[in-house]
């Protein structure tokens, strides 16, 4: 591992950095007021070769590996963690499918959303079913040569939008091993969207209930065999807990920045704040638990792009990055004082989104009962 | 508290019943909106919390800072907001009115404020002085037998939709040469600026306060000329004492939901509330939210009390306010966590809670300005020391 990031890397962060800043930024608050999510943004970012960045050439891909994916990630997330999200979740089909999926479904479905030409989402979540995956009550029976799916899912990220989905759904009996993998493709009848959840932050991103009557899914469209659901599931939140991580990266490094420009030019008492030690002591911390973060992120990205064990770090990396931007954008909120509260500044933003990184993907809680299994079994 | 009277817990009980009658049902909307309860002032007025602590002679409640903290935290638990507002009202406000003011001031306008038909605010921010507060431009001088104000406030709650402002303005060079005036809405130069779309406390207006020319009849300037600065600071002290209450109130609320819900929400075959983790969080909360109210009522009963030094009073109020305001920002933020996908979401209240929350680590003082408060008072002259 290197402390230095390559060329290729270096190029894509400012390559991302410089779209984000024109073509995101003017937008950004005014969408996040709106809950307006622009999938032009994302086809630009596929022209720009950002949104397959992990997959082979010879499926649209990039061909590079997760510490590139997870500096365009972190750049994105520095102006709008909503799009951050939406690129990784357009990511997970094609980490799964390139993975897990036949030569035919490879090829059907990859390029386009390696290339930014369709969206992607991964429907794994139920109302009673979060924390617990294995509990899930969406079904899909055998009939012919197609799957029958029925159920409800809840909190799909672009559920709305996506033209790929991976559903889970449960093929056999209770439990993990009972759970199988679809490919969906928007449109397919009986499939629908429910209702759209308000949430706190991150509102450019549509929050989503998903539900099937009756849905007929061809037999080709089943990613794997029977039973393989869980463990695609499982691998995909691994791989997604290392671009969480990156986006919380993103979301601190924005927020850090802010609070830096105010602490120089906003003066009290006949100085720049940044001259007390309660605003400089608070951004120290700050920036030394980012990069604390930015290391385990990378050690995950490393391990994934060396083809090492890697589930335990990600855990590690989603949990302490997760937990470390929530701080650093409360704190930058502080530092801001009552501009910071107001929306005339990015910070309040900043830590409504950094929010809802320590629940998703697993929240920190299953990152901790993963980390404490996995240090005593 | 051990120490309430039977008013207190009468109070407490009415103030609840009113909370939950007339906030509840309209919090989530004006919180989305950024809307504003009038209606709540005109029934506060009712039942006579818009004075709770103004002799009763001058047509309020004549209760005790105790008793103004319970109105804050039985409030706070359903409304942060609105609290924030008939704070602002009634201790920044009124309070300082019927503290200061002449007997003819008070005639004039505390019975309209105590009845809730008008609504009161206080003005002492500035765009380059907030925790910086004596660093105030605002300038009055004096013409005749009027004051010309010159200058903006900003950051004021109830700005936008206030009728009557207690504003303070330089009448002098020094740092000190501080004076108060009382600002009606539809004086000749006086306006009110933008309003603030802020992260929380979405139902309490914030705004500027713009003085441009603006006459002040000189009856209206509440004490002598440049001698507000004491005024001014004594009231900071209560205002940390109330609004250390909202932040009880938040912290209270998030505590019930996120038990409720670690009860009720089953993941892994068992209540969530059966793994360590919902349980340390849980506890943790609970704990910090009774050694906050402790402090908190054990603050206000010193005021009431009045045999401390104001210094010591002062100490224990931003003590208070520093210690509820990040517990309850931290409880709020726990609470979001147990809740997971659903605290996210605005179908819970708690993500409100903590986007309320945070406005009480820097309203009424930073959390930086307080400790920098209690340091001085710990460290005296080596606080603010210069390298030599």
């Amino acid at each position: 591992m290197d402390f230095q990031e390559n060329t290729m890397q270096s190029e894509l962060r400012d390559l991302t950095r410089k779209f984000a800043q024109k073509e995101i930024l003017p937008l950004v608050e005014q969408d996040e007021h709106d809950e307006r999510f622009r999938p032009e943004i994302i086809r630009k970012l596929g022209e720009l070769g950002l949104t397959g960045i992990p997959v082979p050439e010879e499926y649209g891909g990039a061909g590079l590996g997760y510490q590139e994916y997870i500096a365009t990630i972190e750049e994105l997330a520095a102006v709008s963690v909503s799009y951050a999200i939406s690129v990784a979740v357009t990511g997970l089909p094609q980490v799964i499918l390139n993975l897990f999926g036949n030569e035919a479904q490879k090829k059907k479905y990859i390029p386009k959303l390696a290339q930014g030409e369709a969206i992607g989402a991964f429907g794994l979540s139920e109302a009673s079913s979060g924390s617990d995956a294995g509990s899930m009550r969406t079904t899909a029976r055998r009939e012919g040569d197609s799957y029958i799916l029925n159920g409800t899912k809840l909190w799909i990220t672009q559920g709305d939008i996506a033209e790929t989905l991976i559903v889970m759904a449960r093929t056999g009996g209770p439990g993990p091993k009972g759970v199988s993998a679809f490919i969906v493709e928007k449109g397919m009848p009986g499939f629908s969207c429910g209702k759209r959840e308000k949430k706190m932050g991150c509102s450019i991103s549509h929050t989503m209930e998903l539900i099937f009557q009756n849905v007929r899914v061809p037999a080709a469209n089943l990613i794997g065999s029977e039973g393989d659901g869980f463990k695609v599931a499982m691998t995909a939140l691994d791989s997604g807990r290392v671009t969480i991580g990156a986006s919380a990266l993103g979301v601190a490094r924005g927020a850090l920045e802010v609070a830096i420009r105010h602490a120089r030019e906003r003066e009290q008492f006949g100085k720049p704040i940044a001259e007390f030690q309660g605003v400089s002591f608070m951004l120290a911390d700050m920036a030394v638990a980012l990069d604390a973060a930015r290391l385990l992120v990378q050690r995950a990205a490393w391990l994934k792009d060396n083809g090492l064990p890697f589930s335990t770090q990600a855990a590690m990396a989603k949990l302490f990055a997760t937990d470390m931007a929530m701080k650093v954008t409360t704190d930058a909120v502080q530092v801001l004082g009552g501009s910071g509260y107001t929306q005339d500044f990015p910070a309040e933003r900043y830590m409504r989104e950094a929010k809802v990184l320590q629940i998703v993907e697993g929240t920190n809680q299953i990152q901790r009962l993963i980390l404490g299994r996995s240090l005593t079994s | 508290m051990w120490f309430f009277s039977d008013e207190h817990r009468m109070l407490q009980s009415t103030v609840r019943q009113f909370a939950r009658e007339e906030l509840a049902p309209r919090v989530e909307t004006l919180d989305h909106e950024e809307g504003f309860n009038r209606e709540a002032f005109y029934k506060m007025g009712e039942l006579g919390l818009l004075g709770v602590i103004v002799p009763e002679e001058y047509g309020g409640a004549g209760l005790d800072a105790v008793a103004a903290t319970i109105t804050m935290e039985e409030m706070g638990a359903v409304d942060a907001s609105t609290t924030l507002s008939y704070l602002a009202h009634t201790i920044l406000c009124v309070n300082q009115i019927s503290n200061n003011a002449t007997p003819e001031q008070k005639r004039k306008y505390l019975p309209k404020l105590i009845s809730g038909e008008w609504i009161g605010g206080m003005g002492m921010s500035e765009p380059e002085a907030g925790s910086d507060a004596l660093g105030m431009k605002t300038k009055a001088v004096r013409k005749g037998d009027h004051y010309i104000l010159n200058g903006t406030k900003t950051w004021i709650t109830n700005g936008p939709n206030g009728d009557v402002f207690y504003c303070y303005a330089k009448t002098g060079d020094t740092k000190r040469d501080i004076s108060t005036f009382i600002i009606e809405r539809g004086m000749k130069g006086f306006s009110t600026g933008k309003k603030f779309s802020k992260m929380g406390m979405r139902a309490s207006p914030t705004g500027e306060l713009v003085f441009d020319q603006c006459e002040v009849p000189a009856a209206n300037r509440v004490g002598d000329e440049g001698a507000s600065v004491k005024m001014m600071m004594r009231n900071l002290d209560i205002e940390r004492i109330t609004i250390a209450g909202i932040s009880l109130g938040i912290a209270r609320s998030c505590v019930e939901v996120a038990t409720q819900y670690s009860k009720e929400r089953k993941q892994f075959g068992r209540p969530i509330g059966s793994f360590q983790q919902i349980q340390e969080r849980l506890t943790e909360a609970a704990a910090w939210y009774e050694a906050c109210r402790t402090l908190t009522y054990t603050a206000a009963k010193m005021w009431d009390i009045g045999t401390m030094t104001p210094k010591e009073t002062s100490m224990m109020a931003a003590k208070a306010k520093l210690q509820s305001a990040q517990m309850a920002t931290q409880v709020a933020l726990d609470a979001i966590q147990i809740l997971g996908g659903y605290g996210y979401t605005r179908e819970f209240p708690v993500e409100r809670y903590m986007r309320d929350a945070k406005l009480m680590e820097i309203g009424a003082g930073t959390n930086e300005i307080l400790r920098l408060i209690i340091a001085r008072q710990m460290l005296g002259e080596a606080a603010d020391a210069d390298a030599t």
